[in-house]
């Protein structure tokens, strides 16, 4: 049975739950957007900073369990660097790894593999996506942007 | 083992099938009744007993089954009037539950009674249930809302609450119990201020029903709303109380069937009460088993089930303050046995899951209350509420889910 709690909380979420990267906010963002998860009263803000086509910097502040705020570290850290194409790809990508029927196949260099454990507790899912929700609204580049899961 | 020695625990625990159900192998330990109680053996069957042997529309037809449904739904109101003491039993309106009570009173009685400038009293206590109707009708209206504060240990402030008072208070709607702290509110002073300006009062009794006896007679409260899942009876049926001459007066809430006494296109006329607030066939099943959780609960007796609750109350209380990670949220002198807490640095959603993993039922959030968390600068927090059925052990079980949870999150 523990074993099977582990799978949610692999030390790499507890890690980047503890030590969160690109936490703070971003003073010179392109892009924001609140993300807000009535269910809990979870709270994220995601900004993003345009150059050109390309992701030059992505930052996330949260007030959230340990599920959203790791998912948003590893998010934010997979982000930088990618064009906009590559950035919404990844986050479809994301949606259907966590959403689908399957067990979906993951390569071996896949960073987000560790959050795959929520898809055990259907009740978590949301904790996990609310992020990438919320950096998906930061990209339509209005600073206010407010989006709700539930 | 029972908090003393007369209370029949097991007995009680034989009554509610559920609690002989493993999560994943293990035994469930219940401790969200805040959010909905577990039935009892009584209340399940007698809703298989109506449908089985009495069931047909109500205040219809001359035919036998609608008369005999008819009987066992009116027997019901009977015992909810004695339940809440009520003078009458026209005065217990048949509900949904306490969302839609007070959603009839601000309705019905606030469009017909507020105009701008009018203030209506809540507190910071209310469950959102017991703020949003409000805020609904304030919008229609013009009438001001104005909001009693409560202490740091979330103890409602009544020195505060006079202050607010004054004659443009038309209505004072507050919870008799705190559904996010387990606060008792001195509903008693409450009534009586407001009283004195002239206003009138609605309690929400969700949490309070269960746990405390209550007589609305001699509170002279004018409105008291409770749901009738939180009080181990169905879910989808709860009561309104209101006094007689203040339902007299009231326009009705909705129209449809049963509430009209002549229809013709022209004119209208309403029933009387308690129908003229009661349109549509009712949740007959519902109410005729929510009776049966009353005869349960007074088969054990509220002083034997306060007792048993606030001895659990205190050994829990006792147990997570001796944790030194442990931060408990609501401490006042007056609760009931709800324990709202939170764990340094792990977030409530968290301490549900890693708990929920041990069979261990908790609600985790901000309880449909979030001025209350708010107010004591939190996101959520982890709420055990305890019922009828809870027992040391399970306070126990709490208390090593809780060591796993550090352990984890170490």
């Amino acid at each position: 049975m523990t074993v099977d709690l582990r799978d949610l909380y692999q030390e790499i979420i507890l890690e980047h739950s503890r030590k969160p990267k690109n936490s703070g906010v971003l003073e010179e963002a392109t892009g924001e957007a609140q993300g807000n998860n009535p269910l809990c009263g979870d709270r994220v803000t995601v900004y993003v900073k345009l150059e050109g086509d390309r992701i030059a910097d992505a930052r996330f502040e949260a007030r959230g369990c340990a599920i959203s705020v790791a998912s948003a570290s590893m998010m934010t850290e997979i982000l930088k660097g990618m064009t906009v194409d590559e950035a919404i790809a990844a986050f479809d990508r994301f949606q259907t790894q966590l959403t689908s029927k399957e067990a979906p196949e993951l390569a071996e260099d896949d960073e987000l593999a560790a959050l795959m454990g929520v898809r055990e507790f259907p009740t978590r899912i949301k904790c996990a996506t609310l992020p990438w929700h919320t950096f998906r609204a930061a990209l339509a580049g209005t600073d206010e942007n407010s989006i709700t899961t539930e | 083992m029972t908090s003393n020695g007369t209370y029949p625990i097991d007995r009680i625990r034989k009554d509610f099938p559920i609690l002989s159900e493993l999560v994943r192998g293990k035994p469930l330990v219940y401790l969200d009744n805040g959010a909905s109680a577990q039935k009892p053996s009584a209340v399940i069957d007698r809703i298989g007993k109506t449908y089985e042997t009495e069931y047909a529309n109500v205040h219809r037809g001359v035919h036998y089954m609608s008369q005999k449904a008819t009987d066992a739904m009116e027997a019901a109101r009977v015992k909810a009037q004695a339940f809440l003491n009520a003078a009458d039993e026209k005065e217990i309106i048949f509900v949904r539950g306490a969302t839609e009570g007070i959603n009839l009173v601000a309705s019905s009685w606030g469009r017909a009674n507020l105009s701008a400038g009018d203030e209506i009293v809540l507190s910071v206590l209310e469950h959102h249930s017991n703020i949003v109707p409000w805020q609904m009708i304030a919008e229609q209206t013009g009438a001001v809302i104005k909001v009693v504060p409560i202490d740091d240990s979330g103890t409602f402030l009544t020195e505060e609450y006079e202050k607010l008072l004054s004659p443009r208070t038309k209505i004072v709607a507050v919870t008799h119990v705190s559904n996010a702290l387990g606060t008792i509110v001195p509903v008693a002073e409450v009534i009586r201020l407001a009283h004195a300006q002239g206003a009138l009062v609605l309690l929400d009794g969700c949490q309070a029903v269960p746990h405390i006896p209550v007589d609305v007679q001699a509170l002279d409260v004018d409105f008291y709303v409770f749901s009738g899942h939180k009080l181990y009876g169905p879910s989808g049926i709860g009561v309104l109380y209101g006094k007689e001459a203040l339902l007299e007066a009231m326009p009705p809430y909705q129209g449809g069937g049963e509430m009209i006494d002549r229809v013709t296109f022209e004119k209208t006329t309403y029933a009387d009460l308690p129908f003229k607030f009661e349109a549509g066939t009712p949740h007959i099943a519902g109410i005729i088993a929510l009776g049966a959780a009353i005869d349960y609960l007074n088969g054990i007796g509220f002083e034997a089930i306060a007792a048993h609750e606030h001895d659990l109350l205190e050994y829990a209380t006792e147990r997570l303050v001796a944790m030194n990670s442990v931060n408990i949220v609501g401490t006042a002198s007056e609760k009931a046995a709800i324990l709202s807490f939170n764990i340094n640095d792990v977030h409530p959603h968290d301490v549900g899951t890693i708990l929920d993993y041990d069979g261990i039922a908790v609600r985790t959030g901000h309880h449909c209350a979030q001025p209350v968390m708010d107010r004591f600068d939190v996101a959520a927090t982890v709420r055990a509420s305890f019922g009828l059925y809870n027992t040391r052990e399970e306070v126990d079980a709490l208390v090593d889910g809780i060591k796993r949870v550090r352990e984890m999150f170490a």
